[in-house]
């Protein structure tokens, strides 16, 4: 893969040689479970749209479309040593570019809930196992031989008897000519020779010497710059403007109010748009706006918690229970309670949202650091009533994304400037802005119930959660019923072996706007359920890890147990040394995370180490998840002890990272990782070592002093 | 607006900027080389990082008339080849995931070695304080320096 490779105008090009090429993608036939692999000349003939994930051309080059998002997460390398695996090609004779937003061809491309690759690895290992057979196929029929005497090995099709060899390139033009088999045989997992190996990034090169063209990179001929002025209250209004010394400033070419769509609402502001960022921010500066505050409330952080739990007293929403808690609970002689509160958090990605958008008449082109492309487009379609076919997506690299990026707002802020100015718009949110305009992750308050048996083991566990519901925010959203997101992950783990639970929600309208943040609602439920089982535990009077054990359903889970019992030396732990464990579930992986903390000569907490072990089932790359991995422990770690958003008067109050303190590097323990080696269901990677580690980090600070934490973020250096 | 001599990567640029202009917007809107990142505007997270006669400076906070006339080098300038010895160690130990921050980074990590050819894990502590990760990079940058430094050394002592 070449830096050259990721312009759009070469993948056209390569992809447009149907004649002289071998080109294959999938459909999605309308009600049909499975997608459907096409030759791209058959779907032309019959009008499908068909992406085009694997082009080889004559030179035996291969190009694939990537059609999620590259923010840090891998899929940039995992999607190409995929389908390397099943073509028999070398990784470097794939070029990889990424694919527009557009859901009709590729099916969703959101890059979120860690599902790059559980949703896709079967189908781009059958896609790969498709093509490589064609091209068997096509050298078989060429040497008059049968094709079961044949096989591809590293871009060529071997004849075994007689040695004879075809390169790829010279077998493109007969393969292109055959019908696609439907039936392809896959690879023996332990025969594996690209995947499972710990393979270097194919986009590590762009990113040491300032070539990867990231979101805030991109410039377009005869673009302007905009920085827009927000109402820092989020259902706030502009009165009035005055833009005089705006726009004596040099370089600044207009001034205008506009409107952007936040989820249901409208946000407001004045932008400043000139022909050099810097123009722009200083004419930002200059401006003088008036702001309309009235009809909504303006809350500080205190208040919004005090209504979170004054929510409790009503009756909630009832989801998810099994047999009577109630009746369990008022009859059982050993019982536990505790409150726990997670704080609002920025996304805080390096790269501040910006997006560029060229709008002419019925066009509409946008260049971004974006998540959800698809769903861009058709947001845009529809708010700028222009066919979806007529706008076009283009995702740069994402400087982060967490969840920030998948969200609608910035987009569309370029989107209305560049319409009303005719000209390609580049809106670039400031860190001030990105910090103070969220979306946020909501804060929560969990109240957990649990009644234990005489003979220690959980009879029944009630959680009640207040907080702002994400889905809620939508216009067409039911806020009644019950929304299974909310509980994700909530005690998957240990639900099966419990005889009486039950769940109920306290959702907190608020004009805060809020969105998945890592991990999502699991980021916080793992430390609410995670710390409580290790109260329970004590409680108890069990060992933390063996409680967890004789809870535990899914013998996946067990064997995660066992290994993090083994790597911590869990049965001969240091003395003087403080250990947490929890253990959680989180897009369909599993995590176990022990903490170790003691104390420094000055009498402050210090965390020694950090165990993970993640059973992700069938995955790609080990060392895109031990770094992944890495990364969820320290930005949980950040949650966890250093920043928060707080609120008042209606306002973000922290705006920079001079009061957003993140995590530096003096500040992260030796972290050490371990992946379950088995054929289960791929599972997600990105996300799902953050929610244990907070409760285990809390834990073993229990273990140590005795002092339980249940409201984050807590300062390490005050314990 | 004040005609303004920079000289970055060896390479002489005449640009017309108010000079109050932060040298990190000079950079990347008006010499064009965007590798050099904007993160906070305000000297917190170290995104924007060169090298100003050797020395590594927040390019957000600096106005782009003090950088007149001296050397700039910014990570474009580290090598035609990626083959500076961080740039090799930050390949060698997969520092970047998302990779935003890292061309602050690098020239904060190439700035260390320069004065300091063995840096403890304090050393690293101290000079690498000041440059934020939200990716979680930072056991691998404290691993490539390590390496780095290794490679640097060795190559000195042959």
């Amino acid at each position: 893969m070449k830096p050259s490779s990721l312009s759009r105008r070469n993948f056209i090009k390569l992809s447009g040689m149907t004649g002289a090429a071998l080109s294959l993608g999938f459909y999605f036939p309308a009600k049909a479970k499975e997608a459907a692999i096409l030759k791209t000349e058959t779907a032309e003939n019959l009008g499908i749209e068909l992406n085009a994930w694997i082009s080889i051309d004559t030179s035996g080059k291969v190009t694939i479309v990537n059609h999620r998002a590259e923010m840090g997460q891998g899929s940039f390398q995992s999607v190409p040593q995929i389908i390397a695996e099943e073509l028999e090609v070398d990784l470097n004779q794939i070029n990889i570019v990424f694919g527009v937003g557009n859901n009709t061809k590729y099916g969703s491309q959101i890059t979120g809930g860690s599902s790059t690759i559980r949703d896709n690895y079967k189908k781009l290992l059958r896609l790969s196992a498709t093509a490589r057979q064609m091209l068997i196929k096509a050298a078989a029929d060429k040497w008059g031989v049968n094709e079961a005497e044949c096989y591809a090995s590293n871009g060529t099709v071997i004849h075994k008897p007689s040695g004879k060899k075809f390169h790829y390139g010279e077998l493109v033009v007969d393969a292109s000519k055959l019908t696609p088999p439907t039936e392809v045989e896959l690879k023996d997992p332990k025969d594996y020779k690209i995947l499972r190996k710990p393979l270097p990034r194919q986009d590590t090169p762009l990113k040491v010497n300032g070539k990867a063209v990231f979101g805030l990179d991109k410039k377009l001929p005869g673009m302007l710059y905009a920085v827009v002025e927000r109402n820092p209250r989020f259902l706030g209004k502009v009165k009035s403007f005055d833009d005089t010394a705006a726009k004596a400033v040099p370089g600044v070419k207009h001034v205008l109010k506009i409107q952007m769509n936040v989820f249901a609402h409208k946000r407001e502001g004045v932008a400043v748009v000139a022909d050099n960022l810097w123009s722009a921010m200083q004419g930002r500066k200059a401006l003088k706006v008036e702001w309309d505050d009235t009809g909504f409330e303006h809350h500080s952080t205190e208040q919004l918690y005090a209504k979170m739990n004054e929510s409790f007293k009503q009756k909630p929403i009832n989801y998810k229970s099994k047999g009577n808690f109630e009746d369990v609970f008022s009859a059982a002689t050993k019982k536990a309670e505790a409150v726990y509160e997670t704080p609002y958090e920025s996304h805080s990605c390096m790269e501040p949202v910006n997006c560029i958008a060229d709008v002419k008449e019925n066009k509409c082109e946008i260049w971004g650091p974006i998540q959800a492309p698809d769903w861009i487009q058709s947001d845009l379609s529809e708010q700028l009533n222009i066919p979806k076919e007529n706008v076009t997506v283009n995702m740069t690299f994402l400087g982060g994304g967490f969840g920030r990026k998948a969200f609608t707002d910035y987009p569309h802020e370029a989107a209305v400037l560049s319409k009303e100015l005719k000209v390609p718009i580049q809106v670039m949110w400031t860190r001030e802005d990105d910090m103070t305009q969220g979306p946020f992750r909501p804060g929560m308050v969990y109240q957990c119930k649990a009644a234990l048996s005489d003979d220690g083991r959980i009879r029944g566990f009630e959680t009640r959660m207040a907080g702002q519901n994400m889905d809620h925010q939508n216009a067409r959203s039911n806020k009644k019923a019950y929304n299974s997101n909310v509980t994700e992950g909530f005690l998957e783990t240990y639900l099966n072996s419990l005889p009486h639970y039950s769940f109920g929600d306290h959702p907190l309208d608020s004009p805060v706007p809020v969105m998945w943040w890592r991990s999502v609602y699991s980021s916080t439920n793992g430390f609410a359920y995670e710390s409580f089982m290790d109260e329970l535990a004590l409680a108890a009077g069990k060992d933390p890890l063996d409680f967890r054990r004789q809870h535990v359903w899914d013998e996946r889970v067990h064997h995660l147990i066992t290994k993090l019992e083994e790597v911590t030396r869990w049965k001969s732990r240091e003395k003087n040394s403080g250990y947490g464990v929890a253990v959680t579930e989180c897009f369909s992986t599993f995590v176990g995370e022990v903490v170790k903390v003691s104390k420094k000569a000055d009498g402050k907490i210090k965390i020694d180490k950090v165990w993970a072990v993640m059973d992700c089932g069938w995955y790609v790359n080990p060392d895109i998840i031990k770094a992944q991995v890495e990364g969820s422990i320290i930005m949980a770690l950040g949650a966890a002890t250093k920043h928060e958003t707080l609120f008042k008067e209606g306002k973000a109050v922290q705006k920079n990272f001079d009061s957003y303190k993140m995590p530096r590097i003096a500040d992260i323990p030796e972290i050490e990782v371990h992946i379950m080696d088995n054929e289960e269901k791929a599972g997600g990677v990105g996300e799902p070592s953050l929610p244990p580690f907070s409760a285990a980090l809390t834990n073993a600070i229990f273990d140590l002093t005795g002092k339980r934490i249940r409201k984050l973020p807590f300062n390490l250096d005050a314990v | 607006m004040a005609e303004i001599t920079l000289k970055v990567n060896s390479k002489t640029y005449t640009i017309d900027a108010d000079p109050k202009m932060p040298l990190l917007w000079a950079i990347r809107d008006m010499v064009g080389l965007t590798g050099t990142k904007y993160g906070c505007g305000i000297a917190q997270c170290g995104a924007c990082t060169v090298h100003l006669e050797g020395q590594p400076v927040r390019s957000c906070s600096l106005p782009v008339s003090a950088a007149k006339d001296k050397n700039i080098i910014t990570i474009e300038g580290l090598s035609d080849d990626n083959s500076h010895p961080v740039q090799q160690a930050w390949i060698q130990e997969q520092v970047p995931q998302c990779g935003y921050c890292q061309s602050g980074q690098i020239m904060a990590a190439t700035a260390l070695l320069k004065r300091n050819p063995s840096p403890t894990d304090k050393d690293i502590d101290t000079a690498m304080q000041g440059h934020i990760c939200r990716c979680g990079t930072y056991p691998r940058i404290r691993k490539a320096i390590k390496t780095a430094a290794l490679s640097m050394n060795q190559k000195a002592s042959k």
